[in-house]
């Protein structure tokens, strides 16, 4: 990035087609930052306008007004307040959709009373054809006084314009309001309030007004006087309100000159395929079709990927550990840190596959029916129909969905399905499940055709969900938050998704799975993994002491070195910690090594099959899972001198797997999301509960 | 009084200027303006929400706010 880079703001309605722009004009040169203090991801990317003048292009969120009314969109208000130099744009970018023209104007008109140099980018111009549309090109341009570029962002069609236009735009800069808001709704008002201040524009202070933003720039005297508008609550509503109007009023004046539409020209595919997709009863058995579909190949093409990656790294941690010299260090990046960036990646395909099909509902404009479907049900449980898409996610990973429910308005519908979230059977709890049905439950078909461990994988599935939703109303009629309730949807014409955008947003979403998980999974390998290497004195002597205690047992080299490891585990501070929480889990059927078990999944619930595995001492590296089930299936109940894992012991793990808040990744979270330690620590202790509850009532009841 | 929720799907009202003030701010700026054409395009499954469509915007509100909005069963002239 150099000085001389034009600093572009990309703004626009949603599903205009403004992340296609952004795609074409930047290419693969993107990356995705923070704003500071929120936690919306900043999308930037460079394009080159010319072989002299690069721009940097920042994607803002999609909005339909400067006046926000979620996170997402506060962050087109907070960039565009900014006037320091460096983060302020130079120039704005405007996208608008070609039928919907009126509608994207408003935005438009906002943007051009700020004052900032700004071009006006109409995109999909290849279906004004289809929809009966005639633009006036040249006198749109002069009544907008701006620049104003017809494209076609899929088509790759006039982004040369419009890299033409922001460099013109640029050099020109010059920047004259559109509407003027003060002559029309009360010119006493807006004068006096424009004397405020010569640094801002009105309309700037205005929004500072109405939107109680200050940009740090505003001194406190200024700051003092602009509260002072703010008293008449009334007054500002109301004048927002007749803004608003007269902008369409404005905005109509002038496509009546330059916009004709056609309208028996425009042939229209959305009713028809809105009476089956939104059908009272065919529009529901789509949607379940359609998530079964779903799940069915996340699980059939994900299962190559994710041995491979498993295999992969315990190939990489053994050849560390062969071919480096002996040693702590060595054991630090065998054990605990390779393993631990295995156990981040392994997620990586099921994430990657599920959002990919989320991309491509979201990309033609299905899910915004499922929102309409779903809304009156989903509220009744305290969320909205947004709430359907984190509760999906979920099913992937807790963390990106978690992340997904920014665009609900009302803040505890939010809230509640970030609460409850975690409950959907994530990828994470996959392994577990998988190793102790397998242990537990009979390979045998009912009815001849059901598989009877599928069939008890799906009930704990449904069992995530029931629990979620059952969660959310005991939420919805015991949480005291208080929330504006508002709900608008748009739904968008169906289209074909874009490859190049369908990709993109994968990447995205799983690049930000990978930094925001990955860190505190890979930083809680290492801790558990020195937990688990280091103990107390006694630790040190555990090797000789073995050696010498099974010196007449004709061990093999590899017998002993599995015998060491588990007993060295059992006596390292991680095995000292299973056995102090061992009396509390004695009654839901545990012992200490569960204990074990349970602390280390801790970084991820899937550990727990790792550690197992190396607490019955099977070696490391060799992760085969009928070896770690032929262990488990053999390991002994001292107590009783029967199986350790039988059928009442295994109901009761997978229960408590499927309840408790084992995630640490997701606390943080939902910390950062919420902006407290308070709802985390509700999750974690209120899930902790439950599970512990409905373990020991199931381990009670079946044993 | 009629509002947005009394329509018939596929049945065409335009918004009154008496429901000015009962509009949401964030409506009115996705084009649900007094004087507008407004129509039920669906409703649905559970009745709620309702797809309108109004401005040239295809819009999903909920029935708490369609009835809030007031409506004539035939244009009126505005300017």
């Amino acid at each position: 990035m150099s000085k001389n880079d034009i600093k572009v703001a990309l703004i626009g309605n949603p599903n205009t087609g403004k992340t296609s722009l952004f795609n074409q004009l930047t290419g693969l040169n993107q990356k995705v930052g923070n704003y500071p203090g929120v936690t919306v991801d900043k999308k930037l990317g460079v394009s080159k306008l010319s072989s002299t003048q690069n721009a940097i292009i920042t994607d803002l969120p999609g909005t339909y007004s400067i006046n926000p009314t979620s996170i997402d969109e506060s962050i087109v208000l907070k960039t565009l307040l900014k006037k320091n130099i460096k983060e302020s744009p130079d120039v704005i970018l405007v996208v608008a959709d070609v039928e919907n023209l009126k509608r994207n104007l408003l935005l438009f008109s906002q943007i051009k009373d700020l004052e900032i140099p700004t071009v006006l980018a109409i995109n999909m111009v290849d279906q004004m054809n289809r929809k009966g549309i005639t633009i006036d090109l040249s006198l749109l341009k002069k009544e907008l006084n701006t620049e104003v570029v017809l494209i076609s962002a899929r088509k790759n069609e006039g982004i040369k314009d419009v890299k033409a236009a922001i460099i013109r735009c640029h050099v020109a800069a010059k920047a004259s309001p559109l509407c003027g808001i003060n002559n029309q709704i009360d010119p006493d008002y807006f004068t006096k309030l424009k004397e405020i201040s010569p640094n801002y524009s009105l309309y700037e202070l205005w929004l500072m007004v109405t939107q109680n933003n200050y940009p740090e720039t505003v001194t406190k005297e200024e700051k003092e006087k602009l509260l002072a508008f703010k008293k008449d609550v009334s007054k500002l509503k109301k004048y927002q309100h007749k803004e608003t109007i007269y902008r369409y009023q404005e905005i109509n004046k002038i496509l009546k000159k330059t916009y004709i539409v056609d309208k028996s020209k425009a042939k229209d595919l959305r009713g028809n395929l809105d009476r089956v997709f939104t059908h009272k009863i065919f529009g529901y058995v789509f949607f379940v079709f359609l998530l079964l579909a779903i799940f069915q190949s996340i699980f059939d093409w994900a299962t190559l990927p994710m041995d491979l990656i498993d295999g992969t790294f315990a190939e990489i941690s053994d050849f560390a550990k062969s071919n480096l010299p002996a040693g702590v260090l060595t054991d630090l990046l065998s054990e605990g840190i390779i393993p631990g960036i295995g156990g981040v990646l392994i997620f990586i395909p099921q994430i990657a596959i599920l959002f990919l099909f989320i991309a491509i509902l979201e990309e033609t404009g299905y899910m915004s029916r499922v929102v309409f479907l779903m809304d009156k049900i989903m509220r009744r449980f305290g969320m909205n129909g947004k709430s359907v898409i984190p509760l999906i996610s979920g099913t992937a990973c807790a963390i990106p969905a978690i992340m997904a429910t920014r665009t609900i308005a009302s803040w505890k519908e939010r809230l509640i399905t970030i609460l409850v979230t975690p409950f959907t059977t994530c990828s994470a709890r996959l392994p577990v499940y998988a190793i102790l049905i397998s242990l537990i439950i009979p390979d045998i078909k009912i009815f001849g055709f059901l598989n009877l461990q599928g069939l008890v994988l799906l009930s704990l599935y449904a069992l995530g969900f029931a629990t979620a939703i059952i969660a959310a109303y005991i939420l919805h009629k015991t949480l005291k938050v208080k929330t504006k309730s508002f709900f608008v949807v748009e739904m968008p014409n169906y289209k074909l998704p874009s490859v190049k955008n369908v990709f993109f947003e994968v990447v995205e979403k799983t690049k930000s799975f990978v930094l925001e998980a990955g860190k505190i999974i890979l930083a809680l390998s290492v801790i558990l993994w020195f937990l688990a290497s280091n103990g107390p004195a006694s630790f040190d002597n555990v090797e000789k002491n073995t050696i010498e205690n099974t010196a007449n047992q004709n061990f093999s080299e590899k017998e002993l070195q599995q015998r060491i490891a588990s007993i060295k585990l059992e006596n390292s501070y991680i095995g000292i910690l299973g056995k102090t929480i061992e009396p509390v889990i004695r009654p839901l059927g545990y012992d200490w090594k569960i204990g074990i078990a349970l602390i280390t999944s801790l970084a991820a619930r899937e550990v727990f099959v790792g550690t197992l595995s190396t607490i019955y001492s099977v070696a490391s590296g060799d992760e085969n899972t009928a070896t770690i089930k032929q262990k488990m299936a053999s390991e002994i109940n001292l107590d009783t001198g029967k199986k350790r894992f039988n059928f009442p012991v295994g109901m009761s793990l997978m229960v408590f797997y499927a309840f408790a808040m084992q995630c640490m990744a997701t606390l943080a979270i939902v910390k950062r999301e919420t902006k407290t330690w308070k709802w985390p620590l509700i999750q974690l202790f209120g899930m902790g509960l439950l599970a512990y509850v409905a373990s020991f009532i199931t381990y009670q009841i079946l044993s | 009084m009629n509002t947005i929720a009394s329509l018939h799907k596929g049945e065409i009202g335009y918004i009154s200027e008496e429901s000015l003030d009962f509009i949401p701010l964030k409506l009115l700026e996705m084009g649900c303006l007094p004087g507008a054409e407004v129509e039920l395009v669906q409703i649905a499954p559970l009745k709620d929400p309702l797809y309108i469509c109004v401005n040239g915007s295809h819009l999903a509100i909920r029935k708490e706010t369609a009835l809030q909005i007031q409506i004539l069963k035939s244009e009126i002239l505005h300017v």
